[in-house]
């Protein structure tokens, strides 16, 4: 943690309110985010329990798995799901704009620019937490390789018809959520931890109750205790006021209330399997229909106040105005939303369980330049983050209090003018350290030459952007009396070199992979939970 | 043991048997483990040499433009007429000046301007963006355990087989990005390349060199049962072949009495008061910079098996290692302070492959409220303590066991993945145990 | 070294008074050390642990309780897998053994597993350690002991401990199971869980090699205990068992480690004023007091594996102490230990400027001030 959100916290455990950690919006939020709100069963990996879903915040939909160990009910509950989500994510299927891609042309291996489609925007989905982000991965990992009755007849228990879809979509947008600055699918306490500091924590930090709490204290508390109270606080049957952001769902809430819910329930299916005439069903149907509604209760009044607080957390967002760099990183969501659905209608495989060699160096190489575009980005865009790049000695701001013109040896000289900045901040300058400022958005490089006055004054050597002539452009070199920031780390990232494709991976790496069969469904078992 | 070890010997016959498998071998890799100062760049250039008369085109892949850099002054230096090709960026002063001066030594940006030469020498990350109709014969991969297991990936087609040398006690590769997800899976990107290379190819050839040419024989038995548990090597010199001494005797301070045990004994721990500083702690940077200041006043000479006469203790000849950029800035400002300006300063990242005669090193823990994975992390403290050739001076403050003590034991734990070791608290365990033995307590 | 004896035993009855009267000392449970792991260096969780103090009681005592639940329907998954795993004389579990663990070995059939209910722990003791050498009596023979018990010196005091089951090789060497309910998902699983489960079993696999030491004899030297540990889970969204040998050998020199500081309890013993006692039956006030007079060393670790950590969290907050943020918190700070010290460093109302802390924060303030500023506007 930086010097300068350490000093957030302390001031946000001092004031009891949490602290401004941005000065702006560093993540896309769309104008119709998809909210989910899932629970899980506990001790089975991610049976779903059930879940509020929906683009509405006054009507999210409630879905209820009211048995979760049956088979059924779980296919159901994802069917009804897939109603849900699919239609939203087709919405944004259809709406296209032109654009470019540099592509190799298989017949020359030249790198040519073709014509493509763009989506001209993307779904957005919102989880409480990071682990609504896991289970959002697991959901997807557990259905995309099902099979429909219309896929394979002879499988044993087939999916619902749109489940596996689901299960690719919902792979992408969890593969997606590790790629740095992406947007397609965000964790609220993630995005409300990034833009304000809290008086706790960074553990405590993944408790959305809490959070709101310090960020947005109710009239006459401090944050500090309506957090306090928003992680412990009972009534009367020993339940969480503020129930957890889930997907687990509290032991006292399972034990208390649910277990004996499904267990009426339980009750009521076997009294109606066991009906012994129409209006005896008739009658038990009521039975099992009240002893439903009693579990959808319960799991709304689970649910509800987490829905809440996510839309409340996204308005809170929305008071921020939106970074400069964010609607660039956003049109990468688009491009990627864009490819995976180009996947789907091509009717390619679902995606594989393991990464190949190649797929997996390409995925860390895109990440690893994600994150140093993140985090130039959020620099430039954010004077705060800048705050905490200066102080780490990796940027340096000040007023220019020289230029000096000069010219490069050759031919043609070129102008390499001298500016001197007086700083407060200290650089970690060496040797001719490339430096670079942003010019009308476009990086200006420069490079060190000399510290002057033990350390307040920094002397450099402006390199380029200053046009074609002799004498630089009009506005291209600093002048006297100008604010000027420059930062030691690159504002734009080069792209990589290119892998091998995967059929020619090299023996180093276990060597092609081979022809690539369709991964097999997961044994069906008795027993299963997903 | 009954027979006396003969390290020239025991070392002779490692590079025999590692030059054979190359040359001779029908693997298509063979691997070498080199601890500190074993004469891996030396075995490197050998095999390269050794290659290049045999005929066999050669590419050598290394990590960084010094490296590079390095092994090409070193190959022209042991054959001039040798044609050398140094493949470097595009970027402004993208090698080394002192290539200029060699005539056998062509330089270019493109490989194909460098079609033909006997070894064609690159980083991994410029070696990535060529692109070869025929792949060469053979490569040399230099500090390959340092080398991430994707960039190897991008250059492995370009030879057919390959030499791979490196030394795995020292810091691995990282990823500034989160990688879990191919934990376990042969090929994990974020792995070293030799990982990967053997997790794939079990059974290729591998060597160790035995004896380390830097090291004393006072610091190799300590560096190699922390670091090298379980690949153990010697020092190629005896206790009485090395020596340091100083023309000016000892003032009675802290930091001439922790050199004398350091000269006397290979190692010394300036230990000061036990107390909680930030990571630029005044007193240990200017404890350092003292050290460093004495050590060049008072006339040291350096007696070796490299030569009849002593040399002097000069200032290239001594190095400062420490954990942080911004500790590195602070020591280099309280040698210039103390009108040192020429001494080495930098972290240990950066003294990887480096050698001096005496180090002084600002313990990673010293002062440290908190030990984390980062300052535990053994490649960092074996590089620090296994740079010098005569002597290590560990400046440190008193603490630092009961810091390890409440270090929590909470990592996590991926299915598959080769248990590494040694552990870090293990390791820091073992040297400060040593160091110990060789503290001077110094109120500054 | 073991402390001599009437030592210990000095010990064992001091560590009884703090316990209460009639209080039976709690076994060194998952959690128990997942807490050591998590920190320590606490001494207030030392001495409690050491002493088998009732964490959970002591911890409603104070008004603060632990949010340690277990879901009824975990538990009633967790225990239907243990027993779909050792079903039929513990034969698919057997089969994992031979297959991660000792394939060269004869495939086991006909396993011998040996009923080892015994009365009371030290019963069930002795009467696994009987079977224990029952087993090396019979070599060639795969053996399962299903729940047994060991005892490990914890402080001067026994611990007794129950792995899942420990398997006995044909060739006379010993393996320590552990069952889980997380699963095995496309063969790796929650890296965290891993972890928790290797040092678990790194604790029984000190206690094994303590009773195997006790077997050696003249004749035979003592059964190897393997450090490589098996674990089983469910695989993928089954209840089919999958399982993955485990490395632990970090792990249990780690613990080990750990376990031989523990002596100093002793001396934390030594300083609690005479008398304090933690029994949960004391008024919350006199247990507050008792509790207090040993320090603790909190942390947000603490939360996940301490009971009584919503107590030290409180108490640190209180005091101000920054490290109720984190542990990392204070690596930038040198000698601040304090929120309000900080924050007047920071502002300039105290601390040395020439203190490379003191004078960062100060920049770190004014930078923060300039930055928002300038949002501002």
């Amino acid at each position: 943690m930086s010097l300068i959100s350490t000093l957030a916290r302390l001031e946000a455990v001092s004031t009891g309110r949490a602290q401004p950690a941005a000065t702006v919006r560093h993540r896309h939020l769309g104008d119709h985010p998809l909210v989910f709100v899932p629970l899980t069963t506990a001790g089975e990996a991610g049976a779903p329990l059930g879940a509020l879903v929906g683009t509405d915040r006054d009507a999210p939909r409630l879905l209820v798995v009211p048995q979760p160990r049956d088979r059924d009910l779980r296919f159901a509950f994802l069917a009804e799901l897939a109603d849900v989500v699919l239609p939203y994510i087709d919405g944004y299927a259809e709406a296209v704009e032109a654009a470019e891609r540099t592509e190799t042309d298989p017949e020359t291996g030249k790198r040519v620019k073709v014509e493509v489609e763009l989506c001209a925007d993307a779904p957005q989905l919102i989880v409480p937490s990071r682990a609504g982000i896991d289970l959002v991965r697991l959901l997807g990992r557990s259905m995309r390789f099902r099979r429909t009755a219309e896929q394979d007849p002879e499988a044993p228990y087939p999916a619902p018809p749109r489940v596996p879809l689901l299960g690719r979509w919902l792979t992408h947008f969890g593969e997606r959520a590790r790629v740095p600055g992406s947007s397609l699918l965000l964790a609220m306490t993630d995005v409300l931890g990034r833009h304000w500091a809290i008086g706790q924590s960074t553990l405590e930090d993944q408790h959305l109750g809490a959070l709101l709490a310090w960020i947005d204290p109710p009239e006459g508390v401090t944050g500090a205790e309506a957090a306090l109270r928003a992680e412990l606080e009972r009534d009367e049957r020993g339940q969480l006021t503020c129930p957890p952001a889930g997907p687990a769902t509290d032991p006292a809430f399972d034990n208390k209330l649910l277990a004996p819910a499904i267990e009426r329930y339980d009750r009521a299916r076997t009294a109606l399997a066991a009906a012994e005439d129409g209006l005896e069903a008739d009658d038990r149907l009521g039975a099992l229909t009240a002893a439903e509604r009693e579990i959808r209760d319960l799991l709304l009044s689970r649910t509800r106040p987490t829905w809440d607080a996510v839309w409340r957390g996204l308005d809170l967002l929305r008071e921020l105005p939106e970074g400069a760099h964010v609607e660039e990183r956003w049109t990468r969501d688009r491009w990627s939303f864009t490819g995976h659905r180009d996947r789907v209608l091509a009717g390619e495989p679902p995606q594989p369980r393991r990464d190949d060699a190649v797929t997996a160096a390409n995925k860390l190489a895109t990440r690893e330049r994600e994150q140093a575009r993140l985090e130039a980005q959020e620099a430039l865009d954010d004077p705060l983050v800048m705050a905490g790049r200066r102080l780490a000695g990796e940027a340096f701001a000040g007023e220019v209090t020289d230029v000096v013109m000069a010219y490069s040896d050759g031919k043609r000289p070129s102008p390499r003018p001298l500016v001197t900045v007086r700083t407060d901040d200290r650089p970690q300058l060496g040797e001719r350290t490339k430096v670079y400022r942003s010019l009308g958005g476009k990086p200006q490089s420069a490079e060190f030459v000399a510290a002057e006055e033990d350390g307040a004054c920094v002397v450099l050597r402006i390199l380029d952007k200053m046009g074609r002539g002799k004498e630089p452009e009009p506005g291209s070199v600093p002048e006297k009396g100008d604010r000027v920031c420059f930062t030691l780390f690159e504002h734009e990232q080069r792209g990589g070199a290119k892998l091998p494709d995967p059929e020619e991976t090299p023996w180093t790496h276990g060597g092609p992979p081979g022809e690539a069969l369709p991964e097999a469904a997961d044994p069906v078992t008795e027993e299963d939970v997903l | 043991m009954t027979t006396v070890f003969d390290p020239s010997a025991a070392a002779a016959q490692a590079t025999d048997a590692i030059l054979h498998d190359t040359l001779h071998g029908t693997a298509r890799g063979v691997v070498v483990d080199s601890p500190p100062g074993a004469g891996k760049s030396t075995l490197v250039v050998r095999a390269a040499l050794e290659l290049a008369e045999a005929g066999r085109p050669l590419m050598v892949v290394a990590q960084t433009n010094a490296q590079v850099d390095d092994l090409v002054l070193r190959l022209a230096e042991k054959n001039p007429e040798l044609p050398v090709g140094r493949l470097h960026s595009s970027d402004a002063d993208p090698y080394d000046k002192a290539l200029d001066g060699l005539e056998n030594v062509r330089k270019s940006a493109k490989a194909a301007e460098l079609a033909g030469l006997a070894v064609v020498i690159s980083t991994a990350a410029k070696w990535a963006h060529v692109k070869v109709d025929e792949p060469w014969r053979h490569a040399i991969v230099d500090e390959a355990y340092q080398m991430r297991s994707d960039a190897l990936l991008a250059v492995a087609g370009l030879f057919e087989r390959a030499l791979f040398v490196g030394d795995p006690g020292q810091l691995d590769p990282f990823a500034i990005v989160g990688s879990e997800q191919w934990a376990g899976l042969a090929y994990d990107p974020s792995a070293s390349a030799v990982t990967t290379l053997l997790a794939h190819n079990p059974d290729l050839p591998q060597h160790r060199l035995p004896v380390s040419w830097r090291l004393p024989a006072s610091a190799a038995p300590l560096v190699s049962a922390a670091f090298y548990p379980y690949t153990p090597f010697r020092s190629g010199t005896g206790h009485g072949d090395r020596g340091l001494s100083f023309a000016v005797p000892s003032d009675g301070s802290g930091p001439d009495r922790v050199i004398d045990e350091a000269a006397a004994s290979g190692w010394g721990l300036l230990e000061l008061p036990a107390r909680h500083t930030p990571r630029t702690d005044p007193e240990a940077v200017q404890a350092v910079a003292a050290v460093v200041r004495r050590l060049l006043d008072r006339g040291g000479a350096a007696t070796s098996e490299r030569s009849a006469a002593p040399s002097p203790l000069t200032a290239d000849r001594i190095a400062v290692g420490t954990a942080h950029r911004d500790q590195a800035a602070a020591v280099r400002a309280a040698l210039a302070g103390l009108g040192v300006p020429d001494v080495v300063v930098d972290t240990a990242n950066r003294l990887q492959g480096r050698e001096y005669d005496v180090t002084v090193v600002l313990h990673p823990l010293s002062g440290r409220p908190d030990a984390t994975a980062f300052h535990l992390e053994t490649g960092r403290l074996c590089v620090l303590a296994s740079r010098h050739r005569h002597a290590c001076i560990v400046v440190c403050r008193a603490g630092v066991s009961d810091l390890l003590d409440d270090y929590p034991s909470t990592e996590p734990v991926q299915l598959g993945t080769v248990v590494k070791f040694p552990d870090g608290w293990e390791a820091n365990h073992a040297v400060l145990a040593h160091l110990a033995e060789h503290r001077v307590v110094w109120r500054p | 070294m073991p402390p001599p004896r009437t030592r210990g035993t000095a010990l064992r009855h001091r560590l009884a008074e703090l316990r209460g009267p009639d209080v039976p000392a709690k076994a060194l449970d998952a959690r128990a050390l997942a807490a050591l792991a998590a920190n320590p260096g606490c001494a207030r969780r030392a001495i409690l642990d050491g002493a088998g103090v009732n964490k959970t009681a002591l911890a409603s005592a104070l008004g603060s309780p632990s949010a340690f639940g277990q879901s009824q329907f975990a538990l009633t998954r967790g225990n239907a897998f243990e027993a779909k795993v050792k079903a039929d004389g513990g034969a698919e579990l057997l089969r994992l053994v031979h297959e991660k663990l000792d394939r060269s070995a004869e495939p086991p059939a006909d396993a011998r597993v040996p009923d080892l209910t015994a009365t009371g722990p030290q019963g069930r003791t002795a009467r696994t350690a009987l079977e224990l050498r029952e087993a090396a009596a019979h070599p060639g023979a795969w053996t399962l002991l299903d729940h047994p018990m060991l005892a490990l010196d914890v402080a001067g005091s026994p611990a007794f401990l129950e792995p899942d089951a420990v398997v006995v090789h044909p060739d006379g060497s010993w393996t320590v199971v552990e069952i889980k309910s997380f699963p095995l998902l496309d063969g790796s699983a929650d890296p965290a869980k891993v972890g928790a489960a290797a040092r678990q079993a790194a604790v029984y696999v000190l206690a094994l090699e303590e009773v195997a030491v006790r077997l050696a004899h003249e004749t035979a030297p003592a059964p190897r205990v393997r450090h490589r540990i098996l674990l089983v889970c469910p695989k993928d969204f089954s209840n089919l068992p999958a399982a993955s040998a485990v490395d632990i050998r970090k792990q249990r020199a780690v613990t080990a480690r750990q376990l031989a500081r523990l002596t100093r309890i002793e001396d934390i013993a030594d300083t609690l004023p005479e008398g304090t006692c933690f029994s949960p039956e004391l008024p919350a006030e006199e247990l507050t007091a008792a509790v207090e007079s040993v320090p603790a060393t909190y942390a947000p670790e603490c939360l996940s594996a301490c009971e009584l950590a919503f107590h030290c969290r409180a108490r640190s907050r209180e005091t101000g102490a920054v490290t109720s943020l984190g542990r990392p918190v204070r690596a930038e700070l040198g000698g601040l230990a304090t929120v309000e010290d900080v924050l007047a460093a920071a502002r300039g109302e105290a601390g040395d400027p020439d203190d490379p802390a003191v004078a960062a924060l100060r920049r770190a303030a004014v930078l923060r001030a300039e930055a928002l500023e300038a949002a501002c506007r």
